[in-house]
């Protein structure tokens, strides 16, 4: 009864918005999460002055689905509530690597396959495993994976609290491709540099120069109302909205008729997959052709655009890039191409490319580095720069004070890893006595000169004992740096021995993942660790299992969207700088810990605990943060544990500094933020950019210069160019699986969080489908294609190439043509009918049939963004 | 003095399915025991924010509409039917009495299917537009957990008089879901017709390219209607009844259509 219920209300911020949190304390339980509405006392809004018209958002924050449903995953039978042992694993006996995923009778009723260990003996498992490691087996056989996504907070995100362990025990880690940017990464960082910003665009202040100039939208692979800018939950909904009253026009180009082109209608154009750099392509054609791009601003801001314009009009390859041509190529109608090329250059006109000004769709295709660089190309046609013309997604650039500083998820936190993270431009000279250098101890090991494993290819790294590439995890500090190779073991290192998993869903987010299951399984992979907060996916591969709690279930700090790094002023994202108290809202579930308290145990137990702590618990952590950053100036700790949040005052500077401005006009880069700015080494007079012409390039001078465009890395010429995807209709394969999935970031899970998990989640129309009992993934397909395999709406498919096989529920939809179908990635669950790695899997793990191969030899992304597969009706078993 | 009513407002062009309204409601009523309100719900199974999809027209002229569907709070509930335990509050929500509802199934009383069956707690079940929070002066959101967690301001709670509602009604264009239920229900819709009726699209081309700007008449048995194709030489004409259908351009007969119960892409043409 709701007034025998005694309610406390606390703060949380989450991957997809901040929060209150409503606790039955008595009973240790959430009861609800909602929104957080402003009050008076907090700063005024900004205020968008446009057309005689004056714009400010609602005073309320926004949550996505997947924050909204957080309830029903941190109080769900899939937690991890004690310590795990996989049976048949005897750290000091036999420890059947082979059984690993196939669970063995006698275990716990709640954990099939184990059995249940207290925290003393786990803890004992992995702190004489990591002894054995060391003395034994030597440096580099100690090897950390996490997730690409945390739970929330400054203290216990994975850049912050990871390296601090790491370099605490001496471990090395996987390096993360630059995953979901991947076609900028190593494509458009050649054409118009920004490797700080991992080749995507500036987009801070973009909003007001968007409503006050911009006439059109283009939206390029880009559907915000599904991924938000990553963490911005809802917040540009309103700017969208408010674009879409003064009549700005848009106009989507997608396979898929995505949630954002329904809500904001527009023109739909649905290219072929792996045929988008064509579009782009005969859009530069028209434009060529009927001189109706912006002459003085290429011959005076570009480079190559001759040498380009041959290609383009067929000179140098015999094929005249015409729309007749790109309708062939892509099932477009030509005349529609036209139309788009001419409305294009008739109005001012932004391109939301991408997420967030670049990232995810496209780029993570086989063709995302010429799809990246045909983007870069066509709006240096129109004058990147100019009043109302860029690449720009209305996702992030919202008018707010970036130069009050506190910080982000990559700025380090209690890490301070100079190398894996952005610890040393201001939190760890402001935080610690001693400055840079990687905290709480310097070990080279997670250093360019270390031990290295590339994520795309730690399959084969460890199946096959050796691996090579190129770049290692994200290259951002120049461009050139994504050529320098690695290979493992690194010379002189020791191999992988003891693999210690930190959360994460490779098997949901890689491509062609049985590869990873595989890799479990093998005698080459003596022991594996998983601190995790969920039974589920990969958790069930580990032969220790050490219960981590969520966010919900410790303290932090940190500021809503805000990772800063590779993602500068990112808290742009929110229309309201929120600065929020991480509060610990229930204890901890069962006997699960924080992931500071297990780091820490593990440290204790190598003897090894107050170097890793330095004496503090995380809220003492939170307090050290907080007083480095600007908000002492504002209220003191104590005030702010009262408050709970605060909003950043904005400061109306905005329509100084919009992106490109200072490049179109020529001028020094005036971006605001800190982390934004070129190097000045790598410019004339701060002017330019960070190419080697400091132009945009059509003719990459750093690839001439690498020299292998002619030779081995032919999916990377010198210029943007459409090149037939090797899994695309021209393709070999094409003839065995003739549908194309596209495999977009999804909208009902983050990664894989709020998936599964006997979550909310599982009971949205558009995410899962319960079918006998068991909630199936949907793969979504056109009329057409299903009547001809004699599938209906509803009905259970299993859709399959040579590198898997997948069952999933099918959705009959109108949003894809025939030919293109559309899957979500990043399933929590994997669930094999039969051996795992080489069966049927019914989770509905998309990313089983996504390909291995990463972009091209020298470009270590990765491909997963479509894929070919055939589809038939399943019936079981 | 006339009592203020409660009501929900909902606009179908603004909804785009991100379940928020009922993820939050999941996450009020499954397992919290809100009596004497409502009992647990079941953490699965129930949809008393019901969204319902409709996708309309053909190759790449389509649109997609979502009809968010609580229990409509009608003014004469058909539900009442089934039972005394059923009564409507002076603020217009209908509420089902926990103790005196025990054991009674009225889930196929509701013409719109809002009513769900709880076997744990043996009770009919549905939105009660929050009312255990509306009547708690500490909510400070004051409104329904649904419309709070809204991101795309597609819903809106109104608390006014009727007679003040009825005018809004009016004025805003407000429909009722499946009016020929009789039922006055508290929620009503803008932008119905997204999910209710049917359009037909074309584009119309010159010398191969598209022709913005070309004037499009669509004639129907007791209906002209025209407007002006836009940038692709796309033409819309929304908000139709089954029926026959000629469409037209600069003088000249494009086509006739039917349209009958699906929207219609009557192709490109020439003119």
């Amino acid at each position: 009864m709701s007034d025998k219920r005694k309610l406390v209300r606390k703060s949380q911020m989450t991957t997809g918005g901040p929060c209150w949190v409503y606790v039955d304390e008595e009973e240790n339980k959430i009861v609800r999460i909602t929104p957080i509405d402003l009050t008076d006392e907090d700063a005024p809004s900004y205020k968008i002055e446009a057309h005689g018209r004056t714009f400010s958002p609602p005073r309320k924050s926004t949550m996505t689905p997947i924050t909204a449903a957080s309830k029903s995953y941190v109080h769900t039978d899939k937690r991890l509530l004690y310590p795990l042992k996989r049976i048949g694993f005897d750290p000091k006996g036999e420890r059947n690597q082979e059984l690993r995923g196939t669970p063995q009778p006698g275990g716990d009723p709640n954990y099939p396959g184990y059995e249940r260990i207290s925290w003393d003996e786990a803890l004992d498992m992995v702190a004489d495993e990591i002894t054995y490691c060391k003395r034994e087996v030597g440096p580099g056989s100690v090897v950390i994976e996490c997730s690409s996504h945390h739970t929330w907070g400054l203290v216990n995100y994975r850049h912050s609290l990871l390296p601090r362990f790491m370099n605490t025990i001496g471990a090395s880690m996987v390096d993360h491709n630059p995953d979901s940017w991947d076609g900028w990464h190593w494509g458009a960082i050649h054409t118009w540099g920004h490797s700080a910003r991992l080749g995507i665009a500036e987009q801070t202040d973009g909003y007001v120069d968007c409503i006050q100039n911009c006439e059109m939208i283009v939206w390029w692979s880009s559907d915000p109302e599904t991924t938000g800018g990553i963490y911005g939950g809802f917040e540009s909904t309103v700017r969208r909205q408010w674009l879409q009253e003064l009549g700005v026009k848009f106009i989507f180009i997608d396979p898929h008729y995505n949630h954002t082109n329904a809500l904001c209608g527009g023109k739909w154009f649905s290219p072929q997959l792996g045929t988008d750099a064509a579009l782009a392509a005969a859009i530069a054609y028209v434009w060529i052709t009927e001189g109706t791009y912006d002459k003085d601003y290429v011959a005076t801001h570009t480079h190559g655009f001759d040498e380009w314009t041959k290609y383009i009009l067929g000179e140098t390859d015999g094929v005249p890039k015409t729309p007749d041509w790109a309708a062939a190529e892509c099932n477009l109608k030509a005349h529609d191409i036209r139309a788009l090329a001419r409305e294009w250059a008739k109005h001012r006109t932004m391109l939301a490319a991408g997420g967030k000004g670049g990232w995810g769709g496209c780029c993570r295709s086989p063709i995302g580095m010429d799809w990246s660089r045909m983007m870069v190309a066509l709006i240096a046609m129109q004058g990147l720069g100019k009043p109302g013309v860029g690449i720009y997604t209305t996702t992030e650039g919202a008018p707010v004070d970036s130069d009050f500083y506190f910080p982000g998820y990559a700025d380090g936190g209690i890490g301070g890893d100079p190398e894996n993270s952005a610890a040393a431009f201001a939190l760890a000279p402001r935080l610690f006595a001693h400055g840079t250098g990687n905290h709480p101890t310097g070990t080279n090991i997670v250093t360019a000169a270390g031990a290295h494993l590339d994520r795309l290819l730690l399959p084969e790294s460890i199946l096959d004992g050796h691996a090579e590439w190129s770049g290692r995890g994200f290259v951002g500090a120049s461009i050139e740096q994504q050529f320098h190779r690695y290979h493992y073991p690194a010379d002189g290192y020791a191999k992988m021995h003891l693999f210690y998993k930190y959360g994460g869903s490779q098997i949901g987010t890689m491509g062609s993942t049985n590869r990873y299951v595989k890799m479990y399984r093998t005698k080459n992979l003596p022991m594996v660790v998983s601190q995790s907060i969920w039974f589920e996916g990969e958790t069930k591969f580990a032969d220790v299992i050490l219960p981590a709690c969520t966010n919900f279930e410790r303290w932090d700090v940190s500021e809503w969207a805000s990772n800063s790094g590779y993602n500068p002023d990112s808290h742009n994202q929110a229309n309201h700088r929120f600065i929020v108290l991480q509060e610990k809202c229930v204890e901890p579930l069962g006997e699960s810990k924080s992931d500071y308290h297990i780091f820490w145990d593990v440290c204790k137990r190598l003897g090894l605990g107050e170097v890793f702590s330095d004496g503090k618990d995380t809220l003492d952590w939170c307090e050290a943060i907080y007083n480095v950053s600007d908000m002492p100036s504002k209220m003191s700790w104590d005030e702010f544990k009262e408050k709970k949040y605060y909003i950043v005052p904005v400061d109306n500077k905005a329509p100084d500094a919009p992106p490109y401005r200072w490049f179109y006009e020529d001028r020094p880069q005036d971006t605001r933020g800190w982390i934004s700015h070129q190097k000045p080494s790598e410019t004339i007079g701060c002017k330019g950019l960070q190419t080697q012409s400091g132009k945009i390039e059509f003719v990459s001078n750093s690839l001439k210069r690498f020299g292998h465009h002619d030779t081995d890395d032919k999916e990377r010429p010198l210029m943007p160019m459409y090149l037939e995807s090797w899994e695309g209709h021209h393709s070999e394969r094409f003839k065995d699986y003739p549908l194309a999935v596209v495999s977009p970031h999804p909208r009902f899970s983050f990664h894989t969080m709020g998936d599964a998990k006997d979550s909310f989640l599982n009971d949205v129309k558009d995410h899962r489908v319960k079918v006998d009992g068991h909630d199936y993934w949907i793969f979504r397909m056109n009329e057409a294609d299903a009547k001809e395999r004699g599938i209906k709406d509803g009905d259970l498919i299993r859709a399959y190439n040579e590198r898997g096989s997948v069952v999933f529920c099918c959705r009959i939809t109108k949003r894809v043509p025939k030919g293109t179908c559309h899957c979500y990635e990043s399933c929590a669950e994997y669930d094999p009918l039969g051996t795992p790695g080489e069966s049927t899997d019914r989770a509905g793990c998309i990313n089983m049939l996504t390909p291995a191969r990463t972009l091209s030899k020298y470009a270590t992304g990765m491909t997963t963004e479509h894929c070919l597969v055939q589809v038939e009706k399943w019936n079981g078993r | 003095m006339a009592m203020k009513q409660n009501y929900m407002i909902i606009d179908v062009a603004k909804c785009h399915d991100c379940n928020n309204c009922f993820l939050a409601c999941q996450d009020e009523h499954a397992e919290n025991d809100w009596a004497p309100y409502q009992a647990p719900m079941p953490r699965h199974g129930h949809r008393w924010m019901d969204i319902l999809r409709h996708e309309r027209g053909q190759n790449d002229r389509i649109d997609v509409a979502f009809l968010p569907k609580p229990c409509l709070q009608c003014e004469n509930p058909p539900c009442a039917k089934g039972g005394d335990f059923v009564s409507v509050r002076e603020d217009g929500i209908v509420v089902f009495d926990l103790k005196a509802g025990k054991g009674k199934d009225i889930s196929g009383s509701c013409p719109y299917g809002a009513i769900w069956w709880n076997a744990a707690e043996q009770v009919s079940q549905k939105c009660d537009f929050c009312a255990h929070l509306l009547d708690d002066a500490s909510w400070e959101p004051g409104i329904p957990r649904c419309v709070h967690t809204c991101p795309t301001g597609a819903m809106a709670f109104v608390s006014e008089e009727a007679a003040a509602f009825a005018k809004r009604v009016e004025a805003e264009g407000l429909a009722a879901y499946k009016p020929e239920t009789v039922a006055k229900p508290h929620v009503w819709y803008k932008n119905l017709h997204r999910y209710t009726k049917n359009f037909v699209a074309g584009q119309v081309l010159k010398g191969g390219d598209v022709a913005p700007d070309v004037v499009v008449t669509l004639k129907g048995a007791d209906s002209t209607a025209q407007l002006v194709s836009d940038m692709f030489g796309e033409f819309r004409f929304d908000g139709l009844s089954d029926g026959e259908y000629a469409l037209a351009a600069e003088g000249k007969e494009l086509a006739k259509v039917k349209v009958a119960g699906t929207s219609v892409d009557a192709g490109d043409f020439e003119i």
